[in-house]
C-alpha cells in the first residue's frame, strides 16, 4: 500500500514523511509471521497511509543478505526516511520499535 | 563392526580423523597432516598474532595448491582492505575471486544500528554463508573473527545458541572451517568459544621477550592426534606463515659414508686423507684473527666448484666484506654468488630473537636447498640468549640439517687460554672439531691448526702451521725440536740452520773421500814401484842363471873336446 510522496513544509514533514520499510525473513516461520503481523499493526496505528512494507525472503533471495548486510532474522530495515535504521527481532516490543523507527508514540 | 567382538583376528575399524593439508609451511608437519577435515578448527590469538593471515593463507593455498575453493567471511575488515593487505604477500585474491576459487564476504556489524525488539536468530548469517559456499562449491571456510558477533548482538544467550548451531551446520555441510577468535585475558578465548570447538584448537602467541618480538604456535587441543604440546616458533614474512617443524625428536639421522673435501688439500690429509663426512657437523674454533672465516670460505669455494649449493649464514660481516677479504687470500667467491650456487645471508644476531633466527634459517634452507650450510660465527649468538638457549637452538638446527643430509660448518670465536672449550659447550653436537691456536714465540704470533676430534675417521694428531698467503690457506709442517714447537720465523731460521748443517756434513764427507783417494793413489804408486824392482831383480836372476847354464855347457863341451883329443893319439 503506497501513497504518493509529496514535498511538504518542514513543520508538517515529520508527521507526513513516507516510510519505506523492508522486512527480511528466512522462510515462513512462526517468528517471521509474528514479526509481520506486529509490523502491520504498528504501521496501521502510527503510519496510516504513509508507509510501504516490502517482505524479502532471504531463502529466495540469498544475495540480498550480503548486499543489505543482514545477519539476524527477522530484521526490519527502515529505508526511508533516512538514515537507515535496523531493528531485529519479532517486533513484539512496540515501544522499542517506535523508538527505533523514530516515531513518537501516539498519545492515546 | 558387528563381527569385531567375536573374532580375535579382525580389529574394530577405527574411524580416523581425516586431515586436510593447509599448505602453511611447517604446520602440516607438526600436526601430522593439517587440520581436521569437515570440522571447525579454532585459532586463538591476541591482536597482530597472525590469525587473519593464517585463515587467508589456508584459503589461498587451498585454492591454489589443493584445488579446494574457499569462503572468507570477514567480520572486521572490508574485502577491499583484505585484498590490498594481502597483495603484498603474493596472495592474488582478486584473481582467485574472479576465477571462482574464493569468495569474500564482509559482514558489517554496527552495534548502534541494532535494536533488539524480540526474539531473533542469525539465520541471515547462515543464508549468506550458505549462498557463498554454494556459489563456488567451497570446501574451506574461514570466519574472522567470530567474536565480532558478541560485540554486535546484545543477547548472549541467543548468540551462543546460534554459534553452536553454526558449528553443527558447518559440519553438516562438510566444509573444513577455520574460526579465529580473540584471546582473552587469562582465558583462551574471550567468550569461551573453545567449548564449542572440540576437535582442534590452536593458539598463536605473540609476545615481547627482552625487547624482541617472538611468535609461537601451540596446539592446545587436537583430538585423535598425538601432538607435541610444545610451543613452536614461527615467523611471518613475505611468503606467509612459516612454522619451525621440529619433527625429528629422536636421533634418527642417516649416516653417510661419502666424504667431501674441506677445500684445503693438506687438511683433508689430516682428516683421514679424504675430508669431512657428508652430512656431518664441523666446528672450527679459534681466537680472533686465526683464519676461521678463511677456512670456511675455502670450504664454500670447493663446494661450489663441485657444482653443489652452499648457504653462508654470516653474523658478523656483510657479503661484500667477506668477498673482498677472501679475495685477498686468493679465494674468489664472486662467481659462485653470480651463478647462484652460493647464497650469503648476513644478519646481525640482535635483529631478531633466537627462535626467529632459527625459523628464518630453517626457511632459508628449505627454500634454497643447499648441500652445505656455513654459520660464521655462532659465538655472537650469545648476545641474544644465554648459553643453554643457544645450545638448544643450535642443537635443533643441527638436527634438522642432519635429517636432510646437509653438511654444516660452524665457526666459533673462543677467548683466552682455554682453547679447548667453547662458551656454549656445543662441541658435543659436532662430529668434527678443528681448532686454530696461537703459537707465540720469539716475538711472533703464528697459527697452528690441529684436529681435536673427528668421529668415524682416523685423523692426524699433529699440529700443523697454518699459513695465510695470497694463494690461500696452506698447512706447513711444524718444527718440533729440542727447543719445542717452532713456527714462523723461528722455523725458517731452524730450517735454514738444518740445511746449513747438512751441507757442512756433506762437505766433510766429500773431503774425507778426496783424502782417501789421494792416499790410495800414493799407496798404489808405492806398490807399483816395489813390484817393478822385484821384476827387475827377477830378470837379472834369470839372466844370471842363463849365463851360468851357458857357461856350464861350454865347459862341458870343452872337457869333452879335450877328452876326445886325448883319446886320439
Amino acid at each position: 500500500m503506497t501513497s504518493s510522496g509529496e514535498e511538504k513544509s518542514p513543520n508538517r514533514a515529520e508527521s507526513e514523511r513516507q516510510y519505506e520499510l523492508r522486512l527480511y525473513v528466512a522462510g515462513q516461520t512462526p517468528r517471521s509471521m509474528e514479526a509481520f503481523s506486529n509490523l502491520k499493526k504498528i504501521c496501521e496505528e502510527h503510519l496510516k497511509g504513509r508507509y510501504s512494507i516490502e517482505v524479502v525472503d532471504l531463502l529466495e533471495n540469498p544475495r540480498l543478505a550480503k548486499g543489505d548486510q543482514i545477519l539476524a532474522v527477522p530484521t526490519l530495515v527502515r529505508r526511508l526516511p533516512e538514515p537507515i535504521r535496523k531493528i531485529i527481532g519479532t517486533l513484539s516490543d512496540t515501544e522499542r520499535v517506535l523508538i527505533g523507527l523514530d516515531l513518537r508514540p501516539r498519545k492515546p | 563392526m558387528g563381527e569385531a567382538m567375536s573374532s580375535t583376528k579382525e580389529s574394530i575399524p577405527v574411524k580416523q580423523l581425516r586431515k586436510i593439508p593447509t599448505g602453511i609451511g611447517g604446520f602440516d608437519e607438526i600436526t601430522g597432516g593439517g587440520v581436521p577435515q569437515g570440522r571447525p578448527t579454532l585459532i586463538c590469538g591476541g591482536p597482530g598474532s597472525g590469525k587473519t593471515l593464517f585463515g587467508m593463507e589456508f584459503l589461498v593455498r587451498g585454492a591454489r595448491e589443493f584445488n579446494e575453493p574457499g569462503v572468507f567471511m570477514s567480520f572486521e575488515e572490508k574485502d577491499t582492505d583484505l585484498v590490498e593487505n594481502f597483495s603484498s604477500l603474493g596472495f592474488d585474491i582478486e584473481n582467485l575471486v574472479a576465477g571462482n576459487k574464493m569468495a569474500l564476504d564482509y559482514v558489517h556489524i554496527e552495534r548502534s544500528e541494532i535494536l533488539e525488539t524480540g526474539e531473533f536468530d542469525l539465520e541471515g548469517l547462515f543464508v549468506r554463508l550458505g549462498f557463498a559456499i554454494d556459489s563456488i562449491g567451497a570446501k574451506r571456510v574461514v570466519l574472522d573473527t567470530i567474536e565480532a558477533l558478541f560485540s554486535g548482538f546484545p543477547n548472549e544467550g541467543i548468540l551462543r545458541a546460534e554459534i553452536r548451531r553454526l558449528f553443527r551446520w558447518l559440519k553438516d555441510r562438510g566444509v573444513t572451517a577455520v574460526i579465529t577468535c580473540e584471546q582473552g585475558k587469562g582465558t583462551l578465548t574471550r567468550h569461551g568459544l573453545e567449548e564449542y570447538v572440540s576437535d582442534c584448537v590452536i593458539l598463536l602467541d605473540h609476545r615481547m621477550i627482552e625487547q624482541v618480538a617472538t611468535r609461537r604456535l601451540r596446539i592446545i587441543k587436537y583430538r585423535g592426534t598425538t601432538h607435541g604440546t610444545n610451543e613452536y616458533p614461527f615467523l611471518i614474512d613475505e611468503g606467509g606463515l612459516y612454522v619451525l617443524p621440529i619433527t625429528s625428536i629422536g636421533l634418527t639421522h642417516k649416516a653417510y659414508n661419502e666424504r667431501i673435501s674441506s677445500g684445503v688439500a693438506r687438511l683433508d690429509n689430516m682428516l683421514g686423507g679424504e675430508g669431512y663426512f657428508r652430512g656431518s657437523s664441523i666446528l672450527i674454533t679459534g681466537t680472533a684473527g686465526t683464519g676461521k672465516t678463511s677456512l670456511a670460505a675455502h670450504f664454500a669455494n670447493s663446494v661450489c666448484a663441485r657444482g653443489e649449493k652452499c648457504l653462508y649464514l654470516a653474523f658478523e660481516e656483510s657479503e661484500s666484506q667477506i668477498v673482498r677479504n677472501m679475495r685477498s687470500i686468493g679465494v674468489d667467491l664472486q662467481p659462485w654468488l653470480d651463478n647462484g650456487s652460493l647464497h650469503v645471508h648476513a644478519t646481525r644476531p640482535t635483529l631478531f630473537g633466537l627462535e626467529m633466527h632459527l625459523v628464518s634459517m630453517n626457511k632459508l634452507v628449505r627454500d634454497f636447498r643447499p648441500s652445505v650450510v656455513i654459520m660464521d660465527p655462532i659465538s655472537n649468538l650469545v648476545s641474544i640468549g644465554n648459553s643453554a638457549e643457544v645450545k638448544s637452538a643450535l642443537m635443533r638446527f643441527v638436527d634438522s640439517l642432519k635429517t636432510e643430509g646437509i653438511t654444516a660448518l660452524f665457526t666459533c670465536l673462543i677467548y683466552g687460554q682455554h682453547q679447548d672449550l667453547t662458551e656454549m659447550g656445543v662441541s658435543s653436537l659436532m662430529d668434527t672439531w678443528l681448532t686454530v691456536r696461537d703459537i707465540e714465540s720469539g716475538g711472533e704470533r703464528n697459527r697452528g691448526i690441529y684436529v681435536i676430534k673427528s668421529r668415524g675417521m682416523a685423523h692426524s694428531n699433529q699440529v700443523r702451521e697454518f699459513v695465510l698467503s695470497s694463494n690461500g690457506v696452506g698447512l706447513v709442517d711444524v718444527y718440533v725440536g729440542p727447543g719445542g714447537v717452532l713456527t714462523g720465523a723461528a722455523r725458517l731460521a731452524q730450517e735454514s740452520k738444518d740445511r746449513q748443517d747438512q751441507k757442512e756434513c756433506a762437505e766433510a764427507i766429500e773431503r774425507k773421500q778426496r783424502e782417501f783417494e789421494a792416499r790410495k793413489l800414493s799407496a798404489e804408486a808405492q806398490v807399483a814401484g816395489i813390484m817393478a824392482e822385484l821384476s827387475a831383480q827377477e830378470k837379472e836372476l834369470k839372466k844370471a842363471i842363463e849365463e851360468e847354464d851357458e857357461m856350464k855347457l861350454k865347459l862341458d863341451h870343452q872337457r869333452s873336446e879335450i877328452a876326445r883329443q886325448r883319446h886320439a893319439d
